[in-house]
């Protein structure tokens, strides 16, 4: 199967998530005797390029225009789709990141094909079948696609990076587009802060830190740690926090290596957001929290005396 | 303003999900329906951009027959209108969005919203597909917007961020929590929506692209371990997340 794959870029850096996909389309182009490529529309590729090669692509589509410095959902739409044309592609694969979850769907759309989203598996064994949670994660389906092309989203953090030098063959693509909505401005949260959909470590808050002020004592031990900081829902709804924190059914979906639940029951909807988290450990001051169910780790005590303590020990 | 708001029925938030005995679908019988929490944000935005520009709000639900509850529970938040694309049985999302967009296309719409996810597929992906298909703007996640005269700005949640987006009518939004508090249906508003008229379109009947072939439950997770109560418990978390866990140097 011949497999393209869309690279993210912003602000020069190419996105992790797009070489997690780039790497899942190796594999499959190489378990199915096809090709990888892979799509990049933006300004300044030059880095994206070179990791792009560097994953494996045999050939990499460049829409190199400082029209495109900005997310411009028509003109990334026009390159994906010119390139899974000139390529033959039989699956386009995206990372779901918040431009890739903006972009998939139009792709498939505008191809009239199959889209499959949020994939946290796929195999080539017997045609293609794509695994993907439903329900918060509270069910796994796999579903198979009865025609190709399909376009598949992959979920950040689940599909493991592999170098695989590829020819990476320069080929530039310039489609025509009619840009409908336009990003005019890109406005940064503040500071050099982790989203939490991105970070490998988090450190979650909720209510049993009793008062916004308090999350000082989260801060610190993330600053420790390297790790974003992350709320439940309660918190945020409180207006303790920004919903950009958020965790869960209705905020982001996340899967670390580390994930500390401090002062969160372990509601269903927040679970439904950590749950596949590698190794997750609950600070909670009643030993029955449900939270404690799915942690690897648990300390019973209160928050504000154990996370200062941590942050101490891990200096 | 001629607003279109899309409506999914979804099993609520809370609930177990349990498969059926054959593992083909999930067991909807004990469940408890509500409005997709995502398209309670989208109707309450329609709602409110009909009340501040004048203008009527139509919900609009693809589906069985059962899920045609969506459309009342719109109606009852307020909405004018409901149109019911009826499909019975399993079907893809390119039909789901091909028979939403074969129903929008002739609406004469200039805002139509849709929630960012349905919560019980969790796909994010009908209304940029809508949008695709009638070739018209669409801003996804969004967690404010103002729409002015024939033009709309928004701001879409990125990571580390959001995005301030600039397009013009008509346009498709989808609802990012944050971008309202939706409102409560009033007695009132429930009682009048059991007779507000629902109109019912059939869809084509389109063979799914995709079929199941298996579904199950996430892999359990292994108990886990009370390291200990309080300070006292601290080091032995830092050794155990540094030598067993290994996930700290
Ligand atoms: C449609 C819908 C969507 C939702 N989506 C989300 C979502 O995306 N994310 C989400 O998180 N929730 C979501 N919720 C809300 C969810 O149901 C819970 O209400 C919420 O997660 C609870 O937050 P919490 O754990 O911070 O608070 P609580 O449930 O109040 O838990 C506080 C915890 O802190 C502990 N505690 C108290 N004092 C201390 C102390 N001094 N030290 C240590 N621990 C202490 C308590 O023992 C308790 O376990 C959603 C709900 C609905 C209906
Ligand atoms: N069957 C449907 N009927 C009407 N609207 C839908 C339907 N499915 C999805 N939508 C809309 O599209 C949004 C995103 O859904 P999804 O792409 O399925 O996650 C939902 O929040 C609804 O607004």
């Amino acid at each position: 199967m011949n497999v393209l794959v869309y690279i993210e870029v912003r602000d020069g850096e190419v996105k992790k998530a797009s070489l997690e996909s780039l790497s899942e389309g190796h594999r499959i182009a190489s378990a199915s005797g096809g090709a990888v490529c892979a799509v990049i529309p933006g300004a300044n590729l030059d880095a994206a390029v070179a990791a792009a090669k560097g994953h494996g692509a045999a050939k990499v589509f460049t829409n190199d225009s400082a029209d495109l410095a900005n997310y411009v959902p028509e003109g990334y739409l026009a390159s994906v789709v010119e390139a899974a044309s000139q390529c033959n592609a039989e699956v386009v694969l995206l990372g779901a990141t918040s431009q890739g979850r903006d972009l998939a769907p139009r792709v498939a759309a505008k191809m009239g094909v199959m889209f499959l989203p949020d994939v946290t598996k796929i195999s080539t064994d017997d045609g293609l079948v794509a695994t993907r949670p439903v329900y918060a994660g509270k069910v796994n389906i796999s579903l198979k696609a009865k025609e190709l092309p399909v376009v598949i989203s992959t979920r950040p953090n689940t599909f493991d990076l592999a170098a695989n030098e590829g020819a990476g063959e320069l080929v530039a693509i310039s489609p025509e587009f009619n840009a409908k909505a336009k990003v005019v401005e890109v406005v940064a949260s503040g500071g050099e802060k982790l989203d939490v959909a991105e970070a490998d470590r988090i450190v979650a808050g909720g209510r049993g830190l009793k008062e916004p002020e308090n999350f000082k004592v989260l801060e610190d031990l993330a600053d420790s740690l390297g790790a974003a900081v992350g709320a439940s829902r309660a918190v945020v709804d409180a207006g303790w926090r920004p919903h950009s924190e958020q965790v869960g059914q209705t905020g982001k979906t996340v899967g670390p290596t580390l994930y500390f639940a401090v002062g969160i029951s372990g509601a269903v909807q927040h679970v439904a957001g950590m749950r596949t988290s590698k190794v997750i450990v609950a600070i909670n001051k009643d030993a029955d929290a449900p939270i404690f169910k799915l942690a690897d780790y648990g300390i019973v005590g209160d928050a504000m005396e154990v996370v200062p303590a941590l942050t101490a020990a891990l200096k | 303003m001629n607003i279109a708001v899309l409506v999914k029925l979804v099993p609520d938030t809370a609930a177990q999900i349990r498969l059926n005995s054959d593992h083909s679908w999930i067991e909807t019988r004990d469940l408890n329906w509500v409005l997709s929490p995502y398209d309670e944000y989208a109707a309450e935005e329609a709602l409110k951009t009909a009340e501040a520009q004048g203008g009527e709000v139509t919900a609009i639900t693809y589906g069985s027959d059962a899920s045609a509850e969506a459309l009342r529970k719109a109606l009852a938040m307020g909405a004018h209108k409901a149109v019911h694309v009826k499909k019975d049985g399993f079907t893809d999302l390119l039909g789901t969005a091909n028979a939403l967009a074969n129903v929008l296309k002739d609406g004469g719409f200039d805002l139509i919203f849709a929630g960012y996810k349905a919560t019980d597929d969790d796909c994010a992906a009908i209304g940029q597909m809508v949008a695709t298909l009638l070739d018209i703007p669409c801003i996804t996640e969004v967690n404010k917007l103002e729409v002015g005269d024939g033009t709309l700005t928004a701001n879409r949640e990125i990571e580390g961020g959001h995005e301030v987006v600039e397009a013009p009518l008509p346009c498709v939004i989808t609802a990012q929590k944050g971008l309202n508090e939706p409102r409560y249906p009033s007695l009132k508003g429930i009682m009048m929506a059991k007779k507000k008229p629902i109109d019912v379109v059939e869809a084509d009947d389109v063979a799914p692209r995709v079929e199941t072939v298996s579904m199950g439950y996430p892999p359990e997770r292994p108990a886990g371990k009370i390291v200990g109560e309080g300070v006292e418990a601290v080091p032995e978390l830092v050794r155990l997340l540094r030598e067993e866990a290994r996930v700290i140097d």
